[in-house]
């Protein structure tokens, strides 16, 4: 399965994932990533400003994966580089969990990052819907046997 | 340079650099950008049970991205402590017109404070918007295998087709849900 857990790693030092998520933080906050009128708005196709920041988003991380690729040397602490492909399988998965995910997307109007970015900009009943996901997340796992893949 | 800071990023500014979190990961660590994988962290931590998918071991599978986004929340704290926007949301007229159908008329801050507050959780729109809503998105990403960040952004940018059909599937449950179930809901 293509979310098997990498285990070969040690957790390693940790603070400059700290600061990637500080800057992370920042950016969504910034760009207003992480509002539920600015979601409203580009499922309802009013707006150019979300479709804007996730097409960029997704160019920029194209062409860095194509020079990490081609570059094939490890990560600064040592790690190796290595992307995998994620399996289609039936594609069963991805179509209905997809759906699924994009139901709660619009409800919370917010996606996972968000959501924990979003308690940081004092909407702290946002911690429910963070339990709240963990709970799906878990049933998911419960459940994960007795679902299409 | 003032300027950058005092006011809200066009997506030409919030894209790029959204989208370097993913070499930053890769070349620091070798590490896959992905938020959602977090939920199943927390699971494997405080409430693993007999089930097979949360016994791993989570620190080491999952300290750096626990340590991102508990990063992410600092950064939110700080965006909106010393960075935040002056101005309110420059929200499309029509998106304006089509909340107010709904019945929301108060556009400031980032969420309908109305609903997302600790006394709209009391209402049914309440659990219904953050409840719910929370509980298809760990739902939904863990079946897919991956959110916003994992699906749309290092998987499209990884050219995987998986992550198209994912993401495919993201926008017609996040249409569905608004121009078919909202109506029943507010």
């Amino acid at each position: 399965m293509n979310e098997k857990i990498m285990q070969n790693k040690s957790t390693g030092r940790l603070w400059p994932y700290a600061l990637i998520g500080i800057y992370f933080g920042i950016v969504l906050t910034k760009g207003e990533v992480i509002s539920w009128f600015r979601i409203q708005e580009m499922f309802r196709f009013q707006s150019f400003h979300l479709y804007g920041v996730i097409g960029a988003a997704v160019a920029v991380a194209a062409l860095s994966i194509w020079l990490i690729k081609r570059r094939n040397a490890p990560a600064l602490d040592g790690s190796p580089v290595a992307i995998p492909s994620k399996r289609l399988g039936t594609g069963t998965r991805y179509w209905a969990g997809g759906t699924i995910f994009g139901l709660g997307w619009a409800l919370t109007g917010a996606c996972p990052g968000p959501l924990f970015i979003l308690v940081g900009n004092g909407v702290t009943v946002m911690l429910i819907a963070i339990v709240a996901a963990v709970a799906g997340t878990w049933t998911y796992g419960a459940l994960r046997p007795r679902l299409p893949h | 340079m003032i300027e950058l800071f005092s006011q809200a990023w066009p997506w030409y500014v919030a894209g790029p650099l959204t989208g370097l979190v993913v070499p930053m990961l890769l070349l620091v660590g070798g590490r896959m950008f992905g938020v959602s994988e977090n939920m199943r962290h927390i699971c494997a931590a405080a409430i693993p049970g007999k089930i097979p998918f949360f016994n791993y071991d989570w620190k080491t599978a999952g300290g750096w991205n626990l340590t991102m986004i508990f990063g992410a929340m600092i950064g939110g704290f700080i965006a909106a402590t010393w960075l935040g926007n002056p101005d309110p949301i420059a929200l499309s007229e029509a998106t304006k017109g089509d909340l107010a159908q709904l019945g929301i008329t108060n556009f400031d801050g980032l969420v309908p404070e109305s609903i997302f507050s600790w006394t709209g959780l009391t209402s049914l729109k309440g659990v219904l918007l953050i409840v719910v809503g929370g509980f298809f998105i760990g739902f939904g990403s863990r079946y897919a295998g991956g959110c916003t960040s994992g699906h749309a952004i290092m998987g499209l940018g990884n050219l995987q087709l998986p992550s198209l059909i994912a993401v495919l599937g993201f926008f017609a449950g996040g249409l569905l849900m608004t121009h078919v179930l909202f109506p029943f809901i507010f």
